[in-house]
């Protein structure tokens, strides 16, 4: 990214008058309006009524700020004269003496090509850079940004380092690798599958499994499995890839937000040294390829906003679609990518409206500013995404384990299945022998046989059950109401049964209907039993079923596996559903079928025709009725989100809360229990997190009161301005991203993890490098000497940067792993260092 | 003299009386009133909350996971006005009430609460600086709304709830108002106290009330920002602002609903059905029930105590460790295989086999001595089962059906290689230090096995017919830090006095009796209670009138209340289709002119001045504000939802309507024919929104008896539930 330098750096000039003159002409409308009447409303109450006096006035254009002469407009000057005037008439390292050079530098550096961070006021220093482009201080900061490069480079190297140490080891599977490794081994051998989760991070596992000479014949039973011969390295070390690239992208983004080298530097060390960070990045999980992606899509959105000043420009484009395909990568991991879309949303969306109120741009280039958005950020990743989902179902094109959590028409894509290149009559007949299957997630054929319902429960009747199996048992035959005529004799014309007929189901096996009655269910009891009933077919008007489609009008054919059917017992009105309840011994362990007298629209009440013979009906081909791609595209959503929903925290179990992770509260156990066991334990490093904890307390507490201060109109230094607009703008962007990977999770019904506030702590990271930069610069400016001053700076960030190292020494062993005696032991070398009595290692 | 002085002068009361406001308020009262004693039957959920109404009466301790105590209590005060005393059996919809009940003075609360929500309306939007036509709109809307008159003519809570809420809007409005003209005033103040009160006791009455509680809390914070703003304020008066909004919006609301506990816990002393929910502590602080069992049990346990051990958490339901004469089967249905020892389980009756000794594994005494030795935190000592005296055991085979855990037995020994292993660790949790004794009730404690550090545990499953359905008991072996399910409280407990197995027996049988008396403060009672109220899961999330938050836009659903067994007269919980409608449209027609608006702003062309446009932000602001946060929330809950959640919600989007109208009007018609027209629609609208409210009104009031065919007339949507007699 940084050659691109040179080429937009020359093309400022032109693109922009010199800033001086920019502010009094009105030749340059858009730069100066911006700046005044963005100024006007930060700093000055007093104007900001003025100009909205002006504003009201309906229709008028107002001369808004530029004819007030304003204090506010001489104090951003003054920021504006002292970067640009002061640093040009003094060369040389005197330059150095207001504020530190390195600081400085930071502030001033050029870094990211675009120039000029997006916030109008800071774009004026870089302008009076460009404008004396062979002055002194751009020489210091081309000097800084070989600083810039080297640090960049620096920090890569450990983070790579720091993964990648000690990655073949346990060579066993750890903890989730039994999921995601057996999922990439599943791409490898083209196996169906299913999991809660969207495809890319598994494909990709699989990829680099594939590439790297894995050949998908390990099982990954269970934890703790030796890998033996086969070839791991290749998928942990793409992991480990990703996540050591997380280490750049953060030093990037927060070089880009607050300019500040050593702030970049501290977040960088945060999560080069944190142990739990570490620890995540070295298996086969989805985690790592989550946190590539979220950390991509910030460091593009944020490199974007910076080239907002040259809008449709190479770099611009470049950035704008690199966000939204980084956007579908995340989306395309895991759902929790979701939270980034929407932290990009929110950010476009005050983009947009900033655009809208410069009055300098015309409603159409407001709408291709508006339209580039749509393009790049919805109908880019959309894409991207779908595409995922196409390569996903065409690389799984073998049965597999994830068959029976489909529906039937969905499972007749895949080889080997027996709904694969079977051909059958395609609408439903009296007299056809069929099977019906529940629409639930995993739910049953419709079962019965011999064997009547214990007594005490309901009627004893024929037992009629939903089995997950196929078998003789789960056919029936449909018959008119009125009549008990064999529509299979070749005299009788075929007459297709529609949409609201009145039908009988006759079990094939054992010739008793499908009955119900006003007895309670055997495990439900709110609902109606339903048994079999009669004798060879003759029973009672509680036999009698209204059959319906789910959203048709009446006299329509029904379709084999497409329609999806619902039972209407005429009697009583119930439905007939399966509750997803395993009835005891007496029922064989099956699953219970009830017929509910709640009307409501429900997977569990509605059905499909699995199977379906009728000799005198013509067979087609299945394929005519495969699914198209949106509808196995809805479906596979529908069944990942109801897979998620079902996760749920059983009662009496002990379960992480969202409270808990912030604070570090307790670890997850990756391998190992015993003390022989090498035991490998994902737990954040406590300095760090800490650290992390209080700076959010001390951002909150900065930002209300300089927000405060602001609103009261307090003066403050031209320094501490521009301080404090890094920590509200981009701080509170961070914070804002901080707050969505974090929050959503206490509204979370399912089972929690530790390890999804990951992506949260890279957010709070980066604001505690933001945030105590600012802190540090803001309370050394208070001293006379600015020698001291950066002395002190110095230390305040060294210090913190040698906490940090110091406690990841301290805690290493809990990422590249332990043997010997636990920490409770008190002759464990760890022992002393068990502060939390929940930590188990 | 100065008397004489002022008697000069005739003494002169004038009093403005708006009349129309009189009016509404009579109309109100009426349409709420009338014939509210009938029907003489229990209506829905009168079925739920008469219950606790009768639990008030008779001062029984209940707990009730639908919400906080003040709704309850206020129902309840209308039975202790009417003289009900409480008996009558609260178990079916439909059922006659028996002369006892006061129905009318019960129904009275809700009923009186749902008419003043008419003339706040009006009020309100006089205060939003709307004509007197617009809140006389918004007034009569809100009289013609045939879902919340029926909704306030039963007992019922939601009319309390939404009077309070809008009492809280309204007092919020008129303080903001006496705030531009004098801070600090008697009226400032008493406006912000009232703000404060009233959301406190919506807030009491159905958490639902939180919702409105947040927004106006959002909106002073907004308020409050612009305020500090305002250079011409000192730093002293905006702290003084502060301090006061603080006191009046946050302080006291909490004072409020913590004495809303206090009243309940006052007021139910006496132990009742719910007992079982709450820990022994809590019921011991109950007159009867468990007090009167462990009314002067010794309070430190000592090696030697009989005591009884009860689960804290008590999930699925509350029960003691227990151990009986049966053995685990050699082996289960699936094959695995067990110890074949005396089985231990939780069981969720009071029985003699729940008793346990602690005895001190290097004696073999089973009494207490003298002066007894009390047992600390982290002793380690045995549990023998009292009556058949054999020693609580753990051991590496599987549980029977958890099966990565061990299983917890009684030891027999078979004389194969398995030898006991019956040593366990006493932890307690709640300890203040580690030199703590372990106390009757109050500690919580936790059973580590010295062995394996096993943890025991319920596991909360029942046991096949074998155990006799009794609930399962595991050691956990990889305990995760802290939970309440492996932690158990001593419920009864006395010295053991015999060493004989026989006199022990004797002794085991017959109840404890001995004095000293414990007591809970209000502030641990509450945390108890408030935590309860908070966790207790329904089981049971179907109901066949339970409906999604989406159907209630629309109104595709409604709610068959009551019956007639012979006439077919019924009451539905059914909405005004034209509000509803034009609420709807009110909304969406706001939000598209504000979006409009903005955006035109933005690139400022402004189509209306500056004060209407702020007054319709406001306006605006606090209707739909209102709407969305007493409906949006739902679509995250998980719980049984039903079409009554929705009034809360449109009650305020039925404020929108006048707002909408009325700017409509002034802005949009410019001619003055235009308006003349768009007043003659209005007029015509309003007849047909009376219209259809006397078309309902039989299903409303519950009378008159409509014929079949009359029913089926008044099905306007397909989904709508009218029960039709068939014959």
């Amino acid at each position: 990214m940084y050659a691109a330098a040179p080429a937009t750096g020359a093309a400022q000039p032109e693109s922009h008058p010199p800033p001086l003159r920019g502010f009094q002409a009105a030749g340059d409308v858009r730069s100066g309006q911006l700046q005044l009447s963005s100024v006007c409303t930060r700093c000055s109450p007093l104007m900001r009524g003025v100009s909205r006096r002006h504003a009201m006035s309906p229709g008028t254009h107002p001369p808004a700020c530029p004819a007030t002469p304003s204090p506010v407009m001489t104090c951003s000057m003054d920021s504006v004269s002292r970067g640009a005037v002061q640093e040009g008439a003094r060369p040389g390292p005197e330059v150095g003496l207001r504020m530190p050079r390195a600081l400085r530098g930071g502030q001033a550096e050029p870094g990211p090509r675009c120039g000029a961070l997006r916030q109008r006021e800071s774009r004026v220093p870089a302008e009076g850079q460009s404008r004396c482009p062979d002055s002194a201080p751009a020489l210091a900061a081309l000097g800084d940004v070989g600083g810039g490069w080297a640090a960049l480079g620096f920090v890569t190297v450990l983070g790579f380092a720091s993964r990648f140490y000690r990655l073949p080891q346990p060579p066993h599977v750890c903890w989730d690798e039994t999921h995601f490794g057996k999922m990439g081994s599943y791409y490898i051998n083209r196996t169906f599958f299913f999991d809660v989760h969207p495809p890319l991070g598994k494909m990709l596992i699989g990829l680099a499994g594939y590439l790297s000479g894995y050949d998908g014949t390990f099982p990954f039973q269970k934890p703790g499995d030796r890998y033996e011969q086969h070839n791991y390295i290749g998928m942990r070390g793409f992991c480990a890839f990703l996540g050591s690239c997380l280490v750049p992208f953060v030093y990037l983004t927060v070089l880009e937000l607050s300019k500040s080298l050593p702030a970049a530097l501290l977040s960088a060390f945060i999560l080069i040294f944190d142990t739990g960070c570490i620890t995540l990045s070295q298996y086969i999980l989805l985690d790592p390829i989550l946190m590539f992606f979220i950390m991509a899509a910030v460091l593009s959105m944020v490199k974007y906003n910076s080239c907002a000043d040259r809008p449709f420009s190479l770099p611009w484009w470049f950035w704008l679609s690199l966000t939204g395909v980084n956007l579908a990568g995340a989306m395309g991991v895991k759902f929790v990518g979701l939270f980034v879309v929407i932290l990009v949303g929110l950010n476009t969306i005050s983009d947009l409206w900033d655009l809208l109120g410069d009055l300098s741009l015309s409603l159409i280039m407001f709408g291709k500013h508006l339209l580039a958005r749509v393009l790049c950020l919805i109908l880019l990743p959309l894409s991207l995404y779908m595409a995922l989902f196409a390569v996903h179902f065409a690389i799984l094109n073998k049965s597999g384990p994830g068959d029976g959590f489909y529906s039937s028409a969905f499972q007749s894509r895949l080889i080997g299945n027996n709904l694969h290149n079977v051909s059958i009559p395609e609408h439903l007949a009296y007299g056809s022998v069929i099977t019906m299957k529940n629409l639930r997630m995993a739910g049953g054929y419709l079962h019965s046989h011999w064997h009547l319902y214990p007594e005490g429960v309901g009627a004893r009747q024929q037992q009629v059950t939903a089995y997950l199996h196929k078998d003789l048992n789960n056919l029936w035959i449909i018959k008119k109401y009125d009549s008990n005529t064999d529509h299979l004799d070749p005299s009788c014309t075929v007459e297709f049964v529609r949409h609201g007929d009145i039908i009988r189901l006759e079990h094939k096996e054992t010739s008793r209907n499908l009955h119900s009655h006003q007895h309670e269910a055997p495990l439900t009891r709110k609902h109606f039993q339903v048994t079999g009933y009669g004798i060879n077919g003759t029973g009672d008007s509680n036999d009698f079923w209204r059959i319906e489609v789910v959203g048709r009008k009446s006299g329509k054919l029904i379709k084999v596996l497409r329609s999806q059917i619902r039972l209407t017992h005429v009697a009583t009105g119930c439905l007939l559903g399966s509750s997803g309840k395993t009835l005891p011994k007496w029922g064989w362990e099956q699953v219970e079928v009830t017929c509910t007298p709640y009307l409501k629209e429900n997977p569990s009440s509605l059905w499909n025709i699995e199977d379906h013979i009728n000799p005198k009906l013509p067979n087609i081909s299945l394929d005519v009725l495969k699914p198209s791609f949106t509808e196995i595209l809805l479906e596979s959503h529908m069944v990942m989100i109801r897979g998620n929903s079902g996760l749920k925290p059983k009662e009496n179990e002990v379960t992480s809360k969202p409270w808990h992770w912030p604070i570090n509260y307790q670890g997850l156990r990756f391998s190992g229990i015993n003390e022989t066991d090498y035991r490998v334990y994902l737990l954040g490093n406590p300095v760090v997190w800490w650290l992390n904890l209080v700076t959010i307390g001390v951002y909150f507490l900065m930002t209300t009161s300089t927000a405060v201060a602001m609103k009261r109109g307090v003066q403050q230094m031209t320094e501490h301005r521009e301080l404090f607009q890094v920590l509200l703008q981009g701080g509170g962007q961070i914070m804002l991203g901080w707050l969505l990977h974090y929050l959503p999770f206490f509204m979370m019904g399912r089972v929690l993890y530790f390890h999804h506030y990951f992506p949260a702590m890279l957010f709070s990271s980066m604001l505690t490098g933001i945030t105590w930069d600012t802190l540090l610069k803001f309370c050394t400016g208070h001293l006379l000497s600015s020698t001291m001053a950066w002395k002190v700076y110095t230390c305040g960030v060294l210090t913190l940067v040698l906490l940090i190292v110091y406690s990841f020494y301290l805690f290493h062993p809990l990422s590249y792993g332990m043997v010997g005696p636990m920490a409770s032991d008190p002759n464990s070398p760890m022992a002393g260092l068990r502060w939390l009595e929940s930590w188990e290692f | 003299m100065p008397v004489l002085g002022a008697l000069k002068r005739p003494v002169l009361l004038r009093a403005e009386i708006n009349v129309s406001l009189v009016a509404l308020a009579v109309a109100a009262v009426a349409s709420r009133l009338w014939g509210l004693a009938g029907p003489r039957a229990v209506v829905f959920d009168e079925v739920y909350y008469g219950q606790f109404v009768s639990l008030y009466v008779k001062r029984i301790f209940f707990v009730d996971d639908s919400g906080p105590p003040l709704g309850h209590a206020l129902l309840a005060l209308g039975g202790y006005l009417g003289g009900f005393d409480g008996n009558f059996l609260w178990n079916r919809i439909g059922a006659e009430y028996t002369m006892n009940v006061p129905v009318w003075s019960l129904r009275l609360l809700p009923a009186v609460a749902g008419a003043l929500c008419v003339p706040l309306a009006y009020q309100i939007l006089v205060e939003l600086r709307f004509s007197h036509c617009a809140a006389l709109g918004a007034a009569l809307l809100i009289l013609l709304e045939n879902s919340l008159i029926t909704q306030s003519r039963l007992m019922l809570l939601e009319s309390i709830l939404i009077f309070f809420i809008l009492l809280a809007v309204l007092s919020y409005l008129k303080f903001c108002n006496s705030q531009k003209r004098s801070p600090f005033s008697a009226t400032w103040w008493f406006w912000l106290l009232l703000t404060g009160v009233a959301c406190s006791c919506a807030v009491g009455v159905k958490y639902m009330g939180l919702f409105t509680y947040v927004l106006l809390l959002v909106i002073a914070g907004i308020h409050f920002w612009h305020l500090i703003g305002d250079q011409a304020l000192s730093k002293v008066s905006v702290l003084c602002h502060l301090l006061a909004r603080g006191l009046a919006l946050v302080v006291i609301p909490v004072a409020m609903y913590l004495s809303f506990f206090y009243l309940h816990l006052t007021l139910l002393y006496r132990s009742g059905p719910h007992d079982q929910i709450m820990t022994s502590a809590f019921q011991a602080s109950l007159e009867g029930g468990l007090a009167r069992i462990t009314q002067g049990q010794p309070l430190e346990i000592a090696y030697g105590s009989q005591i009884t051990l009860r689960n804290v958490l008590g999930k699925p339901m509350p029960c003691w460790l227990h151990s009986h004469k049966n053995t685990y089967p050699i082996r289960y249905e699936n094959g695995r295989g067990s110890s074949h020892q005396q089985q231990v389980t939780c069981y969720p009756f009071k029985d003699v086999n729940n008793w346990w000794i602690v005895k001190d594994p290097g004696t073999q005494q089973l009494v207490v001595s003298n002066p007894p030795r009390p047992i600390r935190h982290g002793h380690i000592v045995q549990l023998v089962h009292g009556i058949t005296t054999r020693y609580l055991n753990t051991h590496d085979v599987a549980a029977p059906l958890s099966p990565h855990a061990q299983e917890v037995s009684c030891y027999i020994d078979y004389n194969i290689s398995m030898p006991a292993q019956n040593l366990w660790r006493v932890e307690i949790v709640n300890r203040e230090s580690d030199a703590d004794v372990w106390k009757t009730i109050l500690s919580e404690v936790r059973f580590v096995h010295v062995n394996t550090s096993a943890m025991l545990k319920l596991s909360g499953v029942a046991l096949p017919d074998w155990g006799y359905r009794q609930l399962e008991v595991v050691g956990e072996k990889l305990s995760k830090g802290y939970h309440q399910s492996m932690l158990w409280n001593v419920e009864e407990h006395r010295y053991g006095k015999s060493q004989e197995q026989k006199e022990r027996e004797v002794e085991l049988h017959s109840p404890t009796q001995i004095d000293i008396s414990k007591n809970l403060s209000f502030m641990a009672k509450f945390t108890e209670l408030q935590w309860k109220i908070l966790t207790l899961k329904n089981e049971d999330t179907e109901h066949k009138y339970s409906s999604s938050p989406l159907a209630w836009i629309t109104m595709d659903t409604n709610i068959v209340y009551w019956l007639h067994p012979a006439s077919g007269a019924q009451i539905h919980l059914i909405g005004n289709m034209l509000i509803w409608t034009s609420a709807n449209a009110a909304t969406l027609a706001y939000l598209c002119l504000f979006l409009w608006y903005l955006l035109r702003r933005r690139r400022r062309i402004c189509d209306v001045p500056e004060d209407v446009w702020w007054a319709w932000v406001f306006a605006g602001g606090l209707c739909v504000g209102g709407w969305a946060a007493n409906y949006l929330p739902f679509f995250l809950m998980e719980k049984t939802l039903f079409l009554y959640h929705y009034l809360p919600a449109l009650t305020f989007q039925i404020l929108l309507i006048p707002v909408v109208l009325q700017h409509l009007n002034d802005h949009f018609c410019r001619s003055q024919l235009s308006k003349h027209m768009f007043q003659a629609l209005i007029v015509a609208w309003f007849s047909s929104v009376y219209l259809t409210y006397r078309t309902f009104s039989p299903l409303t009031y519950g009378e008159p008896p409509l014929s079949p065919a009359e029913l089926r007339a008044l099905r306007w949507k397909e989904s709508w539930d009218i029960l039709i007699r068939k014959h």
